[in-house]
């Protein structure tokens, strides 16, 4: 058996291998080793609380059973997934972490000779409170992040649901949480535990119904954090150092991204959790919708074009993602290389449905990383490129957002994509995106629009080239 | 005056929070997708908890209502583990450099 002391000095090291975890990702060739620390914390944290328990006897084997079921369907899950879903992946895994804190701390509640903290109906002031919080906040993270996945995953509408009251209602909600808090913390009842977490329950799922499907960056980085805090809280309760860090750095990195996300559509995170975006913007640009002009064409317009130009910076969004264009659209750079075309990517902070997405799926698709910039690093390349290709985004190249006040998007740093000779878009339709508001773009005199579907469009392009 | 551990507990939880400033800004913006995979991975330490939970009960009382409690966070913080460390080694396994003399 392990001693107190020496086990906390263990804790302590795998929480410092967290911290270089994260540090390793800077940079893409320390990531791999970054990630191997993880790993590294990880196992030692494991193994120094079975040696400091030290209790070998039927309950371990049963413990490793469950260790291995579900080490086994994770690692099973890793290796299926496409690249296309991992917002949906993310957002699973926030709500396993949210539901495993919830159980950590009902056990502990149920339980506290174990973790030592006093008895049932006993439990000492400063734990239960810590306890509180942490099931509290696990709870919120566990039923939001399902909400989250179901309107990823398509099963639930992406479009906001709103009802009238509902601010009032979630404010009553939050305070009435506080009250059961320290109600709970007075009378010790487990009534009231269970209604904590009843309540913390319901105002995840009221919480993220309101939020809409292109916010989501937004909220899968606010779960991300609320993750860390609840694992924080209960690591309190555990006075254990590895999880307050580990609480500590995922809290903080889920709220830097948040705020990234938000910045990246010039909204303010209060906006955003307040959710209804887009619902109302909708009716406002259905009034002056008159028929404009648009230049069309088709592929072998599109890569006649291509063909002559010396730079093409090409723009991905969601619906590359959508359609699983991104290995055609390789193919088609490809193609572009060799007949010596200088060819970038331009990524806009809130292209795809979580921070990163696209980087992720053309890394995928065998895109060097040097050649995705990002869109402070690119911006101005634009006025001197050839070409643009806008394949699945749409709101983030609006120019309206640099010239019109009155427009919702207003003041949001956009790609400009208009200041290239040509720009070549590859759309559906003509439907207006997310943010509800037309394209300018549509409309400019260098514009051609590619209506086909992103995928197919590209591969009949690469064989006109 | 001794002070209270939870002090010094607090003082870890403040500088990590510091920490985790200062080295996320620093993570460059095409690694945000495997940042999110791998804190999701490193938080379910939680299961150190689940563990403490689940050895509670000695060998009449294995499955006692805190112990099945803990048995289940462990699952669920193993898929999580296992999960969010596989998946972001399969996606730092595809950022790749330009080859050289292309």
């Amino acid at each position: 058996m392990l001693s107190a002391n020496l086990s906390a000095i263990f804790y302590l090291i795998s929480g410092v291998l967290f911290i270089l975890a994260l540090r390793g990702l800077s940079s893409p060739e320390t990531s791999r080793q970054g990630n191997f620390f993880g790993i590294l914390g990880m196992a030692i944290a494991v193994t120094v609380t079975f040696l400091s328990i030290g209790n070998f006897s039927t309950g371990f084997v049963v413990v490793l059973i469950f260790l291995i079921i579900g080490g086994l369907i994770g690692a099973f899950i890793a290796y299926k997934i496409p690249m296309t879903a991992m917002p949906e992946l993310v957002a699973g895994f926030h709500s396993l972490v949210g539901l495993a804190a919830v159980f950590v701390a009902i056990a502990a509640f149920l339980n506290p000779y174990a973790f030592n903290l006093g008895s049932p109906g006993n439990i000492k002031l400063g734990s239960l409170i810590e306890m509180s919080i942490g099931a509290a906040v696990g709870a919120i993270t566990f039923s939001g992040s399902i909400i989250a996945f179901l309107k990823l995953q398509g099963i639930m509408s992406g479009s906001p649901i709103t009802f009238k009251g509902q601010h009032p209602l979630n404010a009553l909600i939050l305070i009435s949480i506080i009250v059961i808090t320290y109600l709970l913390c007075s009378t010790q009842s487990s009534n009231l535990f269970w209604i904590l977490l009843a309540i913390s329950f319901l105002i995840g799922f009221l919480l993220i119904i309101p939020i809409g499907g292109a916010d989501m960056p937004v909220v899968i980085s606010m779960l991300n954090s609320y993750s860390g805090w609840a694992a924080a809280g209960i690591g309190f309760t555990l006075e254990n150092t590895a999880l307050i860090i580990t609480g500590a750095l995922v809290g903080s990195s889920g709220a830097i991204l948040s705020y990234i996300m938000c910045k990246g559509m010039n909204r303010s995170f209060f906006n955003v959790i307040l959710g209804g975006f887009g619902a109302t913007e909708q009716s406002a640009s259905v009034q002056n919708k008159e028929q404009r002009p648009v230049k069309s064409g088709n592929a072998d317009d599109a890569a006649f074009l291509m063909k002559n130009a010396s730079s093409v910076i090409i723009v991905p969004g969601y619906g590359m993602a959508v359609a699983q264009a991104q290995h055609a659209l390789r193919e088609m750079v490809d193609t572009l290389k060799k007949s010596d075309i200088k060819v970038s990517y331009a990524i806009h902070p809130v292209a795809g449905r979580m921070p990163g997405h696209m980087n992720v799926l053309l890394a995928e698709a065998n895109v060097p990383y040097d050649e995705v910039f990002e869109l402070e690093e690119i911006n101005n390349d634009f006025a001197n490129a050839d070409v643009a290709f806008v394949i699945g985004a749409n709101d983030v190249t609006n120019p309206v957002a640099k010239t019109d006040p009155q427009s919702p998007i207003y003041g949001m740093p956009v790609l400009d994509v208009e200041k290239c000779k040509s720009v070549l878009f590859v759309k559906r339709s003509l439907s207006p995106g997310y943010a509800g508001i037309d394209n300018d773009l549509f409309y400019k005199e260098n514009t051609l629009m590619l209506f086909a579907d992103a995928k197919k469009m590209t591969e009949d392009i690469t064989k006109s080239l | 005056m001794e002070i209270d551990p939870f002090i010094f507990r607090l003082s870890i939880f403040i500088l990590s929070i510091f920490i985790g400033y200062y080295v996320v800004w620093s993570v460059t913006p095409s690694l945000h997708t495997p940042l999110m995979s791998v804190t999701n991975a490193i938080s379910s330490v939680i299961i150190v908890g689940a563990i403490i939970a689940g050895l509670a009960g000695n060998s009449e009382t294995i499955f006692n209502i805190s112990s099945i409690f803990g048995f289940l966070a462990i699952s669920l913080a193993a898929i999580n583990i296992f999960g969010g460390f596989l998946v972001t080694q399969r996606m730092l396994a595809m950022y790749k450099k330009k080859k050289k003399g292309k």
